[in-house]
């Protein structure tokens, strides 16, 4: 088993928390995990992006050159990262920041769905990288719900623990946004 | 024991407190300020001094004074801060004065830039300062070896009297990873007779390096000679993976190393017997253990995040016996090589049979 | 001049070695190092003190003090005392330093310890000049002063004005005690003998960075006798660098 993914988007999207959280999970489920971050100089408004490699052996590279799943939350991480994607990967598109035109890739299968829509539907536009990691979620099946619930845990202070109910469900309506897709789940 | 993950720098920094250090002193530079910060927050729960000085040239110094006094004491910076202290390094390593130096490196010559880089190689493998002096250089590879050889490192600099290097870089500081918070067992150290706090119930005692008379420092520098000669009898670490069949074996040190195994793990399943040698330190330098591969026939190739500074290593160590090929990066944002990269020039170089 | 001084000072201080003085005839290390020892021996701490050795004539300073020492790299003293400061609270920790090393190559390492009001004792000697490589300019060097650097004589359109280190360190928040002196003669011996004393008690108190400058002679360096040395320190320095206290804190509680 072995699984990667890029996330990427701008400073505030909420993209290192979702990779943090799925690399928790997966060291919850006892698997090799690492996550590498984009850093920069000190500035607000960059762009943010995480590679996590998740699998039952021992992880080679933390960098991945052509993942096999990208998340893309805006238009820069789009056309910044879209050719990367292995063929016959799986790539995550927000529609509410990004034009469907855009994605130029016709090799790869695609999730692509208004996240910021979706998110405020439910509560908050600030969950749509939770509805995107549900996406990947309910696509890949690399981790369990119940280890995402526990990297909250690990991640959130006692106070903002509160909010782990719709972060949960905003992750669950990415799941079963996947499963209506008819991915392979 | 539970896993928990860890940031490289932030596993580095709670290292250092397991492994008894108190006295941290540094100066802002990026990609390594996880360090600083993540002490400046604990040390004063533990009665231990952060002071944040006014130049790198003051943090080695006072480095310097604390370890004199015989504590642990600590330093981090990256590429241009390090240049800044080659001076204290120098005078400790000629006084033997334990410390610890961490470099994140980031990418140079000049202010460069903050991406990963092995730019510093030369700078600390040959001592880096004034004078005929070398010092133990450890370089991770993962989360749990930034852990592992801090403790690593305080013990070599206590044994041997001498600042040691870890020579980490960007990616490493920054990536998380499953940590075990593990204490190493290591064996007894020498008691520190040579430590100053006073000079109550015996004579006075000097650290210095100064020795004008004649034949004195010809004396000292021999002396010092014979300690490195012990280390690197002692003391070379290095990994070896899947190298027992490899035609091709990459030799390469922290990040690329990592990234160097991807792309092995990807090489082996397409059938090419590729194998990875990487030196945990690279002074003292794993010279006889590339000398036996050179011997059994293997081609090296080496990758490094710079335009070729360790493969000059590889080619002394291997003499006129191996074919060496290199690949490297100068670094730079966007330049870190994937897998993918390495993988192809796994292909390139690759034996003919 | 330094006879002179002997019978006044006996006996010798315990924190001084009693080894022959290598220093130059006429040069006033040996006597500034005798008035630390004193003051050392005052306190009753040549067991608990540490100091730190600079670069330059100064750094034989670790043959004549009996106590512990640790050489610094150039300028860097006050770095390497702030360390031995934290790392040993209750010892007594002295620096001394030439000009080149603490008013050229240190400033950046006196200046911020003294502004941390680190409580350990600074003893500046500064005779104009780089004596150890031989009489180059110095940052304290007076204007038309000929050096082996400064040949037609410190200009200062050229090398700026000589430093007045003492004067410079007062105004700092940190510094609880900072003066000039000079042992050019008995009275300022004397007098300078109490600004030492005055710059190990700040720290013993714990009221901050003590500071203390004395004038020296560098007759070799000078070209000139040991007396016409001792004459110039009188006539030409102190004009400049004049003597006294420019900072005294009596009170811990100042902030």
């Amino acid at each position: 088993m072995y699984h990667d993914v890029t996330m990427a988007g701008f400073g505030g999207q909420g993209i290192l928390l979702i990779g943090n959280l799925l690399a928790e999970a997966a060291l919850a489920e006892g698997l090799h995990v690492t996550y590498l971050p984009s850093y920069g100089v000190e500035m607000r408004g960059g762009s943010a992006n995480c590679t996590v490699v998740i699998s039952d052996q021992e992880i080679g590279s933390p960098a991945v050159g052509s993942p096999r799943a990208l998340l893309v939350m805006s238009r820069p991480a789009l056309s910044r990262f879209q050719a990367s994607v292995k063929p016959g990967g799986l790539l995550i598109v927000n529609t509410s920041l990004i034009e469907p035109a855009e994605v130029e890739r016709r090799d790869v299968e695609l999730l692509a769905y208004p996240l910021n829509q979706i998110a405020l539907e439910l509560s908050h536009q600030r969950l749509a990288n939770m509805v995107a990691l549900g996406l990947y979620l309910g696509r890949t099946r690399v981790v369990g719900l119940e280890s995402i619930e526990h990297g909250f845990a690990e991640l959130l202070s006692e106070k903002n623990r509160v909010f782990i109910p719709q972060n949960v469900a905003a992750i669950q309506k990415g799941m079963a946004l996947a499963a209506e897709a008819g991915g392979k789940s | 024991m539970k896993k928990k993950l860890v940031k490289g720098n932030e596993a580095l920094a709670q290292a250092a407190i397991e492994a008894g250090c108190r006295f941290y002193f540094g100066y802002p530079i990026t990609p390594q300020n996880d360090i600083p910060e993540y002490l400046a927050r604990e040390f004063p729960k533990l009665g231990g001094t952060f002071l944040q000085a006014e130049s790198e040239i003051g943090s080695i110094n006072m480095v310097l004074g604390a370890s004199a006094a015989g504590m642990r004491a600590m330093t981090s910076s990256s590429g241009p801060g390090i240049s800044l202290m080659q001076e204290g390094l120098s005078y400790l390593a000629g006084s033997e004065i334990p410390a610890v130096v961490v470099n994140v490196q980031r990418s140079g010559p000049g202010l460069g830039g903050i991406s990963p880089s092995q730019g510093d190689y030369f700078q600390a493998t040959r001592g880096g300062g004034h004078g005929d002096y070398r010092t133990p250089v450890l370089a991770p590879a993962s989360v749990q070896e930034m852990w592992d050889l801090t403790f690593l490192a305080f013990d070599l600099a206590d044994r041997y009297r001498n600042p040691v290097v870890i020579l980490a870089d960007a990616m490493l500081g920054q990536m998380k990873e499953p940590l075990e918070m593990r204490k190493p067992e290591l064996p007894p150290l020498p008691a520190k007779d040579w430590i100053l706090e006073g000079c109550q119930g015996r004579d006075k005692r000097l650290l210095k390096s100064l020795y004008l008379g004649e034949g004195e420092l010809e004396k000292h520098c021999w002396r010092l000679w014979a300690k490195y000669e012990e280390i690197k009898k002692k003391e070379v670490r290095c990994e070896a993976y899947r190298i027992e069949d490899a035609e091709l074996v990459v030799v390469a040190f922290g990040s690329p190393a990592r990234i160097a195994k991807g792309a092995i793990m990807e090489a082996r399943e397409q059938g090419l017997k590729v194998g990875l040698l990487r030196p945990i330190t690279l002074y003292p330098y794993p010279e006889k253990e590339l000398a036996d591969l050179a011997d059994q026939g293997k081609t090296f190739l080496v990758t490094e995040l710079n335009v070729g500074q360790m493969v000059e290593d590889v080619r002394m160590a291997a003499g006129r016996r191996a074919e060496v090929h290199f690949y490297g990066r100068p670094p730079g944002a966007g330049s870190l090589p994937s897998p993918e990269d390495i993988l192809h020039e796994i292909r390139e170089t690759y034996p003919a049979r | 001049m330094s006879e002179t001084a002997e019978k006044l000072l006996n006996p010798r201080p315990e924190s001084l070695v009693d080894i022959p003085t290598h220093f130059c005839p006429g040069c006033h290390h040996g006597i500034v190092h005798r008035l630390v020892a004193e003051a050392i021996d005052h306190f009753g701490l040549r067991e608990k003190a540490i100091g730190v050795a600079c670069v330059g004539c100064s750094v034989f300073l670790y043959n004549y003090l009996n106590t512990d020492v640790v050489e610094a790299p150039h300028g860097r003293a006050p770095a390497v005392a702030t360390g031995l400061r934290r790392a040993l609270p209750d010892r007594l920790i002295y620096t001394y330093q030439g000009d080149g090393d603490l008013a050229a190559i240190g400033t950046s390492e006196i200046i911020h310890a003294a502004n941390r009001g680190e409580p350990i004792t600074v003893v500046f000697v500064n005779n104009t000049t780089y004596g150890m490589t031989g009489g180059q300019m110095a940052p304290t060097t007076l204007l038309g002063q000929k050096t082996t650097t400064s040949p037609y004589g410190r200009d200062f359109h050229q090398a700026g004005y000589p430093i007045k280190m003492a004067e410079f360190l007062a105004p700092l928040e940190g510094v609880a005690f900072s003066a000039r002196g000079a042992v050019d003669r008995v009275a300022n011996l004397k007098r300078t003998r109490k600004l030492i004393f005055r710059a190990f008690e700040v720290q013993v108190q714990r009221l901050g960075f003590g500071f203390v400058e004395v004038l020296s002679a560098c007759p070799t360096n000078w070209g000139m006798t040991p007396i016409e040395a001792a004459k110039r320190v009188e006539e030409e320095m102190i004009p400049y660098f004049p003597l006294g206290i420019f900072k005294e804190r009596k009170e811990a509680d100042h902030l």
